[in-house]
This record gives structure tokens, C-alpha cells and sequence, in this order.
């Protein structure tokens, strides 16, 4: 562990602004880094990053390397392999952290096995072990239904994180942090793969990562129409939709609203679960919630454990009384 | 199209929580009572997705399993659902390994088949979550991956792939051979047909030990291992749910309704 030192973070970025996961990543790696009593550091890859490493010095690094090239413009695993190797042995940090997005889980294990270290994917707690100076990473396994600490001790220890488990610090426009530059230096013919196109899903009214209140529905729905009930509820309490996995396969909602350990992760502060078991793999997505409850027919469905508030029967009949009694309670 | 796709055995996911127990001594999963193991979903819809490819195109997919104490009816289903052949790496000295040592036994088993245009593996693993081992299995053989793909178009020695992503998809192309990891959107897993299930019980695995597929024991099992489990548990839930009742569902639900608003929560 001689010479390898420090906390880098690897942060997205989106619509010209760091990534929601690249503060809280940051506030993270702060915390790590200042327990070690060493440096945190940032890395930008992309394309035209102007001024953002100046916002990942006010959300608390001390140094940003910042990889600009065009060919850097969308994401590809062998080009950010590439790179991050460069920045990686200019860096030589102790601790790589990446957010667990569709970036970071492709990144962070094909890194690891590069540079011949390990990576665990997904953690929720990061710690560091005030003997060994080993970074604990500790992260759901058997689909959240058990947690898993793991340490390792080749460097750089790698982690991914999910979304909304770190808090980021509050941004502060005076710290001062060094700018590096990192060449990319890319030669096109290593790299196997080309985006032919990127294609974006609509979303109407508010993002389900950001709403305050989430009406799930799962399998028990039934269908496209059920959902639309749920969606009339979503409305009236300014929240929005969201999904188990089965609706989504079976395409009554679109992919995107799919919460759990292989979708979405939300925190809203209500939660209401409607038709859906409570699987360990889709509470993954949604144990963050303030306050669940739940509507299923199915007394011993395993969301009673975890809900606040519970309704057991058909939701066909409980769902239309429930929204209607809502609004008369909020009208007055 | 020589295709090769990686699964594994394992507690079956869809089990009840309820039913989920841990040895907190050995650190270790106590397999539920009465619920048979299956094949990793994940890894059962990249067979699904090699399939397909077949179907389509033609060629032969070989499944490939690491692991031991398994259900030769469970590992068999590939074959049953239309796979070709299948090679079990089955050797204690396999056992308690990580992503490293699975992805490196597998790597290297793959490389003794020697023919190949993709490698399939599942996004994760519903046990352990790791999410590494094809993204290992690539870097570890040189080739290009593509990971949580959803659809696959074959042509001209290229494919075409459709990639899960935040935002919705990306549609990338690589060169073959490649490893690609298979997430849901690719579509349900078919049944094994009859026909399917009877000849899969007349055909035999292939069964190869370390030093069939030139591995070192330093590299495999627990040897092999990069990470060290500290601990596993279970969290711990308040689990006080609050039943809210009523005549009726209706009723109950307009009480649960009233509930929501006495206790502040809406
Ligand atoms: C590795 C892995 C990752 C996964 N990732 C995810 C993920 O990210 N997100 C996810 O959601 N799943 C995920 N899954 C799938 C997960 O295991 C479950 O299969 C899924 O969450 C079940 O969805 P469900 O609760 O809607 O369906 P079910 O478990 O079938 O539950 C349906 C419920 O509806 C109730 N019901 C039916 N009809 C009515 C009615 N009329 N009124 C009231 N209640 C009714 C039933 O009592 C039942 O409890 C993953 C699986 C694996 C293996
Ligand atoms: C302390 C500890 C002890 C363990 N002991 C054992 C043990 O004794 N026996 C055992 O079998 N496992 C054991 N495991 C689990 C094993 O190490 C994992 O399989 C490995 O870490 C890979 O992680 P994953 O399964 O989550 O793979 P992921 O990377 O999530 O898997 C993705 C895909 O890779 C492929 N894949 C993964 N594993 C295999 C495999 N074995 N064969 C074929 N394809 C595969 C599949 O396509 C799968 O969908 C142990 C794990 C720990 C932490």
C-alpha cells in the first residue's frame, strides 16, 4: 500500500452540471479521505467540461483531473478504461469510487480487472477500518434480502455506490483545489465498440428519482389500465409512478419505472405500494422511503413487513375509495 | 455463430424473504427447506438471448457452469430449453472463490473451447450481486463487452446491440468476438419442451477439473480470491405494520386515507 494515497472520485456528469451521484459520491470521499488524512481528488472525463471542475472543488475536492477529448463525448468502455488507467498511475489512489449507474457498474468491475484489484458494486456504507486502513464496503447480496461486508487488499480498493445513500456537502464557492489536466491520448483503433445512438425516454410531470411521494404497482395490476388509476392517485398528491419488475416486462409501463436493486432507487418521503409482494429485490429500491404502506390482498405478503401502514384486500375496490377520500380530506 | 453462455446454480430468488437464513458462525447462506435451486435468472435469460441468435441465425451455444453440490435436472435446463453442450467446471478446489476466481476458471475454460463469437453472462448473479464476472471474463481473454443488453442483431461479422442505460437505451456496435451481459428487457426465458427435457436427460455434461483447463490452484477457489467477506447479516426491521381495517375494502380504505392525513404523512 507504499504508494498508493488518496480518495479519487469518478464523476458523472449531466446536462452540463455534476451528476446528483458525483456530489454525494464527493461528500463520501471527503469523509473517507479526511479519515485516512489524505487527499481527495476527482476525475472528469467527457467532453467540452468547462467549468465543472470548479464545482467538484466546491463540493469538497482538494484536486480535479479533468480529461477533455472529443472522443471522450460518449460513454465507452474501452476509451474510460483507457483513460482512467492514465489518470489512475498519475493519481495512485488508495480509493476509486464510482456511482452505481449504467456507467459506473459497466466501469468500475472491467477497471478492477484491468488493474488487477477488486470492486464490490452496489455498496451502501463505506468505512474505513481504523486498524488496517482497508476501506469496508458493505452492499446488499441475495437480492438485498442479506448485507455483505467486504474489504480487500489490493489497490485501489473500487467501489460503486448507489444513488441517494451519501450526503453531499453543502457547496462552498471559495475552496481553493488544483486543476489537472490529463492528455487522453486515444488511439481510435483500441477502441472495439461505437454509440450509434442514444435515445432517451420521456418522462411526463415529475422524475421518479425526485418525487416526495411514489405509487408502485406490481404484478397484481394487471395491466396498462390499473396503472392509470395509479397515476390519477400519483397526480393528485404531486408524486409519481413507479414500478416492480413485472409491469415493466410486460410493458404496461415504460422500463424507467422500474425501483429496485436492477431499476431505480428512490427515498420519497411516502411510499404506496400497491399489489406488489415486497420483494427483497424491489424493496432494495425503496427501503430508503420515510413512510410505506400497502395495499395487498394477501395478508402474509412479505410488504407487511415493511410497510407502516397496511391494507389488506382487493385494490380494485380499496384503490378508487382510497383516492377518493384523499381528496376530500386535501380539498378541505 | 459459436456462442457460449455462463451459468450458475443458485438459491432460487423468488423464494419468500421469510425464508432467507444465515449461519451467522460461518458466514454462510443456509439453503431454505423444500425450495429447489435454480439457474441464475440473469444468466438464464443470456441463455435465452444466445437462443434466440440460433434461432435466427443458426450455430451452437455451450453452456458453461462453475461450481459444485449441484442438481444435474437444474444445470441441465440450458440444455433442455435448446443449448448444445454443456461443460461443468466441478472441483472442490472451484469452491468459495469471488468474481476474480469465477471469472478467471471460467476465462480459461472458455479459452480451452476455443471457438467463439460471443460470450454471454447475466447482468448479476441473484446471490451474490456481484455483477463483475463477464466484465472479468472480457478483460481477462481481451475481448470487447457489452454489459445490460437488451436486444442483439448479428451481421457481418459486427453486432448491433441495445443497452440498458439511465436514460432509457443506447444502441452500440462492437466487433466479434465479445462478451455481452444480458439484462430482463431481452425478453422472458422460453419453457423447455418436452422433446427438449428428454433429450437433455440423454445427454451427459462434460466434466472438467482445474488441470483440464491448465489453471494454477493459486488462481482458483479461495486462493484465488481478491476480496475477504467480513461479515454477512441480515438487516434488522422494526416490522410494525399498522393493519388499518373496515367493513368493507372500501371502508378500510377511506380509514386508511383519514389515518394518513391524522398522522401527517400527507
Ligand atoms: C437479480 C434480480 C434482480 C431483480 N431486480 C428487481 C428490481 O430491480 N425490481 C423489482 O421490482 N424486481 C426485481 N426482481 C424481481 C423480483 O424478484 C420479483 O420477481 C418482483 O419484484 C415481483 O414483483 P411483484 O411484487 O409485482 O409480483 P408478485 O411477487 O407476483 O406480487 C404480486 C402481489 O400482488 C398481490 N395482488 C394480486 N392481485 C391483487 C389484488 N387484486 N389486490 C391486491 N393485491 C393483489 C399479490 O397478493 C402479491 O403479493 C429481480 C430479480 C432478480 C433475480
Ligand atoms: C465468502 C464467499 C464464499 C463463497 N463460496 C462459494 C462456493 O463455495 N461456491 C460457489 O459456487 N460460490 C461461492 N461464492 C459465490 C461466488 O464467489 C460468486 O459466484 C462470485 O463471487 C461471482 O459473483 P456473482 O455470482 O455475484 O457473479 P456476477 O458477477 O454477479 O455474475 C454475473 C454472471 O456471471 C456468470 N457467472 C457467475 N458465476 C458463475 C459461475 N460460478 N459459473 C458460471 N457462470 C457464472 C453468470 O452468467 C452470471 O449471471 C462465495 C462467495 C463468497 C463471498
Amino acid at each position: 500500500m507504499a504508494e498508493n494515497k488518496g480518495v479519487l472520485i469518478f464523476c458523472e456528469t449531466k446536462e452540463d452540471k455534476l451528476a446528483a451521484i458525483a456530489t454525494e459520491l464527493l461528500g463520501c470521499g471527503r469523509k473517507l479521505a479526511d479519515d485516512l488524512g489524505q487527499e481527495l481528488s476527482a476525475v472528469l472525463v467527457g467532453s467540452g467540461l468547462s467549468d465543472l471542475a470548479k464545482e467538484a472543488i466546491a463540493y469538497g475536492a482538494d484536486k480535479v483531473y479533468v480529461v477533455d477529448d472529443p472522443q471522450l463525448k460518449d460513454y465507452q468502455t474501452d476509451s474510460y478504461v483507457s483513460v482512467m488507467e492514465k489518470v489512475v498511475g498519475q493519481a495512485m489512489p488508495q480509493i476509486i469510487l464510482l456511482g452505481q449507474t449504467s456507467i459506473g457498474r459497466d466501469l468500475a468491475p472491467r477497471l478492477a480487472f484491468h488493474l488487477k484489484t477488486a470492486a464490490s458494486l452496489g455498496c451502501l456504507e463505506l468505512a474505513i477500518d481504523p486498524r488496517s486502513k482497508l476501506m469496508l464496503q458493505t452492499k446488499p447480496v441475495y437480492g438485498g434480502n442479506a448485507l455483505a461486508v467486504f474489504t480487500a487488499d489490493s489497490f485501489p480498493q473500487i467501489a460503486t455506490v448507489r444513488a441517494k445513500t451519501m450526503t453531499p456537502l453543502e457547496p462552498d464557492p471559495s475552496r481553493k483545489g488544483e486543476v489537472v489536466k490529463v492528455d487522453a491520448a486515444l488511439d481510435p483503433s483500441t477502441i472495439r465498440t461505437k454509440v450509434l445512438e442514444k435515445v432517451a425516454e420521456k418522462v411526463e410531470g415529475i422524475k421518479l428519482e425526485d418525487a416526495e411521494v411514489v405509487v408502485s404497482g406490481g404484478r397484481g395490476i394487471g395491466g396498462a389500465e390499473g396503472f392509470a388509476q395509479l397515476e390519477e392517485l400519483a397526480k393528485m398528491l404531486k408524486g409519481a409512478v413507479g414500478a416492480t419488475r413485472p409491469p415493466c416486462d410486460n410493458e404496461w409501463v415504460p422500463a424507467g419505472a422500474q425501483i429496485g436493486l436492477t431499476g431505480k432507487i428512490v427515498a420519497p418521503e411516502l411510499y404506496i405500494a400497491v399489489a406488489l409482494s415486497g420483494s427483497s429485490q424491489h424493496m432494495s429500491g425503496c427501503s430508503g422511503a420515510k413512510t410505506i404502506v400497502a395495499i395487498n390482498k394477501d395478508s402474509e405478503a412479505n410488504i407487511f413487513r415493511e410497510a407502516r401502514f397496511g391494507l389488506v384486500g382487493d385494490w380494485k375496490k380499496a384503490l378508487p375509495a382510497f383516492t377518493e377520500k384523499l381528496k376530500e380530506l386535501l380539498a378541505e | 455463430m459459436n456462442m457460449i453462455v455462463c451459468i450458475k446454480q443458485v438459491i432460487d430468488p423468488e423464494a419468500p424473504p421469510a425464508s432467507f437464513k444465515i449461519d451467522p458462525a460461518g458466514n454462510k447462506v443456509v439453503p431454505p427447506q423444500g425450495v429447489s435451486p435454480v439457474i441464475d435468472p440473469y444468466a438464464e435469460y443470456g441463455v435465452e438471448a444466445a437462443l434466440k441468435i440460433k434461432d435466427a441465425i443458426g450455430g451452437k451455444v455451450t453452456a458453461v457452469s462453475l461450481g459444485t453440490n449441484r442438481l444435474r435436472d437444474i444445470v441441465k435446463k440450458p440444455l433442455a430449453m435448446g443449448a448444445d453442450e454443456l461443460i461443468l467446471l466441478e472441483d472442490e478446489a472451484f469452491d468459495g472463490g469471488d468474481s476474480w476466481s469465477t471469472a478467471y476458471a471460467l476465462a480459461m475454460a472458455i479459452k480451452k473451447i476455443g471457438e467463439y463469437d460471443i460470450i454471454f453472462c447475466g447482468r448479476e448473479a441473484s446471490d451474490w450481486n456481484a455483477g463483475q464476472v463477464g466484465s472479468g471474463i472480457a478483460e481477462i481473454l481481451g475481448l470487447p463487452s457489452v454489459t445490460l443488453v437488451k436486444k442483439i442483431e448479428v451481421s457481418d461479422g459486427k453486432a448491433k446491440l441495445e443497452r440498458v442505460t439511465d436514460e432509457g437505451y443506447e444502441v452500440i456496435e462492437t466487433s466479434l468476438p465479445c462478451l455481452i451481459t444480458v439484462s430482463n428487457e431481452i425478453g422472458e426465458p422460453r419453457y423447455p419442451t418436452i422433446k427438449g427435457i428428454m433429450g437433455a436427460k440423454k445427454k451427459e455434461p462434460t466434466i472438467w477439473k482445474p488441470a483440464d483447463i491448465g489453471v494454477e490452484a493459486s488462481r482458483i477457489g479461495t486462493s484465488g480470491r481478491h476480496t475477504k467477506l467480513l461479515k454477512l447479516f441480515q438487516p434488522v426491521r422494526e416490522g410494525k405494520c399498522e393493519i388499518v381495517e373496515g367493513e368493507s375494502p372500501e371502508e378500510a380504505a377511506a380509514n386508511l386515507a383519514a389515518k394518513l392525513r391524522e398522522v401527517k404523512v400527507l
